[in-house]
């Protein structure tokens, strides 16, 4: 974590500095919001990406950046709001396909948060992976029980335009509450927890729930994600709606970027879908490969993401051997922290 | 139990297992307001164990813990913490990537007391001030000695205004001069009117902190009374140094 400049988070009332912050943010996404006018085809396609995976990654920062969970679940909830809209497109209206998106996410993340938060670290990492998988299993069932189709259509009429503007609201919907919760008890709690959570528990934090809040909101952006790209993709099958790309490129973008900022992720996110467009169309058959090799690079060259560096240059602390751990580093830590807890609790019952 | 309700905390019979082993055996002491009880032994004697007990981390096998009548044997640290339950952990324990007036700030948001804001600022502020740390609130915890760490640790349990406060070996590790500051603050807060439980193994301490002493050995009180007392008893002097013919 950054030493400098910890936002005070015992402060209440939006002080000066927050409303200019809030003003400058606000006034960013009005500029921004004018790309669609100034670029068209094949740049805005890729804008509406830049957007969809700025969404997807500071949702995912939400939980996993204050938690030190790696949460590798996205395209299980992205899926499931790809998949209400498309199941849903001809019995109703597309915006209430919207919402119902955010609440079928929401409603998976809290079942499987409160079966899964509990025993937390290293094993919410290989359940969160294997819930997509998961997911889109069942879904496969369910389309060969019900019909004969393998995907589904969607059909609504939406222009590029619009696509990027609906994500650059969804984006900042969750800058906004991503602002409000690092402000509120609930992010202090977490902060708290993703310090130490044995001295969580201590202070009187309900470690289970705080967690399993942040866990639903941060789904429930990413199924929102799903819900508002599934016209574009038009046509939504298992294999593409849950792939397991999509979770672990969030990751990789987040981490790029870095993860103690709220404005980390969307660092991380531009360079890497211009990155990944090139290895796309290089080298099309090795993505795969090319996936692991950037995370590797990521891990080992700029462990505190791109603004670990911005901030090292602006206040020139790079101090020799005094370099805090990395993200990963810490999640990891916290992984096998609780893994140790797993194996001590065994074996006092095993004993 | 008629007296039960006016003791600030009561063991009864409390037994935790650990499987085939007894840590901590059918334990039953009392705790009377604005008293410092000193829970003394030799090294795994069930000390900490009986400490986890009541701050909740572990529940007991068997038995009955009640603060002021309450009964919390079991119910979870977060909701022991709730009720007024506030502990320093053996080997200190900071939150590295805060600052001292935000780990203080952490015990006073989510606990017995609940204060937020300027409120809560302005009380971590003042604790500060009452461990001797005035000036370091905008620090990081990384930047203090290892005395001051034990005094921010101090005020993050007296943040949330505890009926009771658990210290567990809080003065170990001080070097001569830090253990004299040490014991000055626990003096400190002990006349201020402090309910304290303190595990130690520094005696002199006890001697001048504690108004009456538990010995525990292998799980179970051997000796009960005030430090005087129980340091003179032949079953305690037997259990830290053995047998005279050993």
């Amino acid at each position: 974590m950054s030493i400098v400049d910890t936002p005070q988070a015992v402060r209440s009332g939006i002080t000066p500095r927050e409303w200019r912050n809030l003003s400058i943010s606000a006034a960013g996404f009005i500029v921004v919001g004018f790309v669609p006018l100034v670029f068209g085809g094949y740049a805005l396609q890729l804008t509406i990406s830049i957007a969809m995976y700025t969404a997807l990654a500071t949702s995912w920062l939400l939980f996993s950046g204050p938690t030190n969970y790696i949460a590798l679940s996205t395209a299980a909830f992205f899926g499931i709001g790809m998949y209400t809209v498309a199941g849903g497109i001809d019995l109703l209206p597309y915006p209430v396909l919207i919402a119902a998106a955010g609440v079928a996410g929401a409603a998976l993340a809290a079942v499987v948060g409160l079966a899964t938060l509990r025993v937390s670290g290293v094993y919410f990492v290989i359940f969160s992976l294997g819930l997509a998988e998961l997911v889109r299993q069942i879904m496969t069932w369910l389309q060969h029980v019900l019909g004969t189709m393998s995907g589904l259509y969607v059909t609504v009429d939406r222009s590029e335009p619009i696509y990027f503007w609906q994500l650059l609201l969804l984006t900042a919907v969750v800058y906004l509450v991503g602002w409000w919760i690092g402000r509120s008890r609930l992010g202090f709690a977490l902060r708290i927890i993703g310090n130490d959570e044995l001295v969580a528990v201590h202070c009187g934090i309900n470690t289970a729930r705080a967690k399993v809040i942040l866990f639903i909101i941060s789904s429930a952006f990413a199924s929102i994600a799903g819900a508002l790209v599934a016209p574009r993709w038009g046509y939504v099958e298992p294999v593409v709606a849950f792939s397991p790309f999509v979770s672990f490129q969030v990751v990789i973008m987040a981490l790029l970027g870095g993860t103690h900022r709220l404005w980390g992720p969307v660092l991380g996110v531009i360079p890497f879908v211009l990155l990944w467009e090139l290895i796309s169309i290089e080298f099309p058959n090795q993505t795969t490969l090319l996936l692991g090799v950037c995370f590797l690079l990521i891990v080992y060259v700029i462990p505190n993401g791109l603004v670990g560096l911005i901030e090292d240059v602006w206040h020139r602390r790079a101090k020799a051997g005094g370099a805090a751990p990395g993200a990963l580093q810490r999640m990891l830590d916290a992984s096998a922290g609780s893994m140790k807890n797993m194996l001590q609790r065994g074996k006092s019952r095993n004993a | 139990m008629p007296d039960a309700a006016m003791d600030a905390l009561s063991a009864d019979a409390v037994t935790k297992r650990f499987g085939g082993l007894v840590a901590v055996e059918n334990m039953s002491f009392h705790l009377a307001e604005k008293e410092v009880l000193g829970l003394i032994g030799p090294n795994g004697s069930g000390k900490t164990t009986m400490m986890n007990l009541i701050s909740g981390a572990l529940k007991p096998s068997s038995g009955e813990i009640r603060l002021y009548g309450d009964a919390i044997a079991g119910i979870g640290a977060s909701r022991v913490a709730h009720k007024g339950v506030a502990r320093t952990f053996q080997l200190v324990r900071m939150l590295p990537a805060m600052t001292v007036l935000e780990n203080v700030a952490a015990g006073g948001v989510f606990g017995h007391a609940r204060r937020w804001g300027k409120e809560l600022e302005d009380y971590a502020h003042g604790l500060l001030r009452r461990v001797g740390l005035p000036n370091a609130g905008g620090a990081m915890v990384s930047a203090l000695t290892y005395i001051d760490q034990k005094r921010v640790e101090l005020a993050r349990a007296l943040a949330s205004d505890p009926k009771i406060l658990l210290l567990d070996e809080w003065l170990a590790g001080l070097n001569p001069t830090e253990l004299k500051i040490g014991i000055t603050l626990i003096e400190k807060l002990r006349t201020e009117g402090c309910t304290i439980i303190i595990v130690e193994h520094v005696m002199h301490a006890i001697r001048s902190l504690c108004d009456r002493c538990i010995v525990m050995n292998s799980g179970a009180k051997i000796a009960e009374g005030t430090p005087a007392e129980v340091l003179a008893d032949h079953e305690v002097i037997r259990a830290y140094l053995g047998t005279a013919d050993a």
